[in-house]
C-alpha cells in the first residue's frame, strides 16, 4: 500500500485554499509565459468577432431565448431539494421512520412541483 | 509496499529544523501545490493522447504517431505550440470576464481534483463533507463556461454558453440525485468513508438495482457535464464553429481544452469513487486468498485503472451516438432521468429500510 501522510496537514480548509491558489497560478503562469513565447502582430481586422466575415451586426450580448431562463429556475427548485436532502441521507439510519415521514412529505411536494411544471409545459422546448 | 510517508515525514522533519512552524507549512502547502500543479498537466496531456488513439482506433486510423515512440510526445507538442500562439487582443469583448473565464474553469476542475482518493492515504482535501464539496466546487465551471460565451460578444459563443449553461446545470441535477442515492447507502458524506465503506463489497454490488440505476444515471449525466458527445451540442463545430471558445486563442483555449480532459478524468474518478471503491481492491466476501492477492495490487494503480477504464466507456458514447437536438437533450433530462431518479432514490432509501442490500 502507497501510504502518503500529506505532512500532516489537518486542516482542510488550508489544503482547499492550496488547490484554489493552484488553479490560479497555472492559469497565470501558462499565460505569462504564453506572453513571453507568443509573437505580436497588429492588425485591425484581427479583433473583430469570428463571425461570418462580414462586419458583425448589432451588439452580441443582447436578448436570448427565454427557455433556458426556466430551466435554470426549475434546476434551482431541484437542487435546494438535493442540498435539503443530503443531511437527511447521511443520518436517515439514525432518524428512523419519523424522518423518512417528514422526508417523504418534503419529496412528494417537490415532485407535484415536477408534475406542475410537466402539465403546464414547462418542460417542453418551443 | 512503498511508503511515501517516510519521504514526507523526512522533509517534514528537516523543513521543521530549519524553519519557524508556520514557514514549514507554508513550503509543505507549495509542495503540495507544485505536485497538484505537475499531476494535473500530465494527466491531462495523458488523457488528450489518450483520447485521440482511441478515437483512430475507433474509426481504424492511427492516431498520432510521429512526435515521440507511439507518438506518445504529441500532446506535450500540442501544448508547446498552444504556449507560441499569438493572444489575440480583441475589440468588443468584455476584458474583466473574458479573462475571468478561464480562471474560473480551471479552479473548479483543480478543486475537484485534489477531492479524489488517488489511493491510500493519498488523498489531498479530505473534508466531512468530500462529495458534496466537490458537487459544489464542479458547479463553478459553469460560470466560467456562461462567462466565456457571455463576454465575447459573437453570437455563436453566446447561443453555445447558453446551451451549455442549460445543459449542465440541467445533468447536475442527476449527478446530484445519483450521489444522493450513493450517500443514503454509504451514511456518510466523506470521501474516506465512502471508500472505506466499500472494503468489503463494492457500491455497485452492495447495492444490486438502485446502485446499478444510479451508476448508468451518472455515466450519461457526467457525460453531459462534459460537454462531451454526444451531448457536445454547446460546441457543435458545424453550426457554432467552436461554441463558447470560438474567441479564445492560444493558451487562452488551452485552458478550456485542458480543464474539458480533466474534467473527463473527474467524472469518471468520481464514479469510480461511488460505484465501484476508488482505491478499495476488489474484495468478495469470504474469498480470502483471492481478497489478499488483490492488496498486493497498489491502490494508485486500482484508482487509476477504473477511472481509465470508465473513461473509455465515456470516450466510447462519443464515437457510437450522433449527436442530439437541444429539445431532445432537455427532455432526456427532465422527463426521463429526473422521474427515473426519484424514483431509485426512493427504490434505494425502501433497499435500506427493508435491509435487502449486502
Amino acid at each position: 500500500m502507497i501510504l502518503l501522510d500529506i505532512f500532516g496537514i489537518t486542516n482542510n480548509g488550508l489544503l482547499a485554499l492550496t488547490a484554489l491558489l493552484t488553479g490560479v497560478a497555472l492559469v497565470f503562469l501558462a499565460l505569462f509565459l504564453a506572453g513571453l513565447l507568443s509573437p505580436r502582430s497588429f492588425n485591425p481586422q484581427k479583433g473583430e468577432a469570428y463571425e461570418c466575415g462580414i462586419p458583425t451586426r448589432g451588439e452580441s450580448m443582447s436578448q436570448f431565448k427565454v427557455g433556458y431562463y426556466l430551466f435554470a429556475i426549475l434546476f434551482l427548485m431541484f437542487d435546494v431539494e438535493t442540498v435539503f436532502l443530503f443531511p437527511w441521507a447521511v443520518r436517515m439510519r439514525e432518524l428512523g421512520v419519523q424522518g423518512l415521514l417528514s422526508i417523504a412529505v418534503f419529496f412528494g411536494v417537490l415532485v407535484l412541483g415536477l408534475v406542475y411544471a410537466w402539465r403546464k409545459g414547462a418542460l417542453e422546448w418551443k | 509496499m512503498q511508503d511515501l510517508s517516510i519521504i514526507t515525514n523526512w522533509i517534514h522533519n528537516f523543513l521543521s529544523s530549519l524553519m519557524p512552524g508556520w514557514l514549514t507549512v507554508t513550503v509543505e502547502c507549495l509542495l503540495i501545490g507544485l505536485g497538484l500543479l505537475l499531476v494535473y498537466a500530465l494527466l491531462a496531456l495523458f488523457y488528450i493522447y489518450y483520447e485521440r488513439k482511441l478515437c483512430a482506433a475507433f474509426q481504424c486510423r492511427l492516431g498520432p504517431n510521429r512526435v515521440g515512440p507511439w507518438g506518445l510526445l504529441q500532446s506535450f507538442a500540442d501544448m508547446f505550440k498552444m504556449l507560441i500562439k499569438e493572444l489575440i487582443e480583441l475589440k468588443h469583448v468584455d476584458r474583466f470576464l473574458f479573462a475571468l473565464a478561464p480562471y474560473l474553469v480551471i479552479i473548479a476542475s483543480m478543486l475537484s481534483f485534489a477531492v479524489l482518493p488517488w489511493g491510500n492515504g493519498l488523498q489531498i482535501i479530505d473534508f466531512n463533507i468530500g462529495i458534496f464539496f466537490l458537487i459544489a466546487v464542479s458547479s463553478i465551471g459553469v460560470l466560467g463556461i456562461l462567462l466565456a460565451g457571455w463576454s465575447s460578444n459573437n453570437k455563436f459563443t453566446l447561443i453555445g454558453s447558453l446551451r451549455s449553461g442549460a445543459q449542465m446545470v440541467s445533468y447536475e441535477l442527476s449527478i446530484g440525485l445519483s450521489v444522493l442515492t450513493m450517500v443514503c447507502l454509504a451514511g456518510t458524506m466523506s470521501v474516506t468513508g465512502i471508500v472505506e465503506q466499500q472494503s468489503d463489497l463494492w457500491f455497485i454490488f452492495k447495492g444490486h438495482i438502485p446502485a446499478f440505476i444510479a451508476f448508468v444515471i451518472y455515466m450519461i449525466a457526467g457525460t453531459a457535464e462534459t460537454n462531451r458527445g454526444p451531448f457536445d451540442l454547446p460546441e457543435a463545430e458545424s453550426e457554432l464553429t467552436a461554441g463558447y471558445h470560438t474567441e479564445y486563442s492560444g493558451m487562452h483555449f488551452g485552458f478550456f481544452y485542458l480543464a474539458e480532459y480533466l474534467n473527463l478524468f473527474i467524472v469518471s474518478g468520481v464514479a469510480s469513487l461511488l460505484f465501484f471503491g476508488g482505491w478499495m481492491p476488489l474484495h468478495i466476501p469470504g474469498w480470502d486468498a483471492f481478497n489478499h492477492i488483490m492488496d498486493y495490487i497498489p491502490s494508485v494503480v486500482w484508482f487509476l485503472g477504473k477511472a481509465f477504464a470508465l473513461s473509455f466507456v465515456i470516450i466510447w458514447f462519443k464515437w457510437t451516438f450522433p449527436r442530439l437536438r437541444i429539445d431532445q437533450l432537455l427532455s432526456l433530462e427532465w422527463k426521463y432521468l429526473l422521474p427515473i431518479n426519484l424514483f431509485n432514490l426512493v427504490l434505494m432509501v425502501v433497499i435500506i429500510v427493508c435491509n435487502l442490500h449486502f
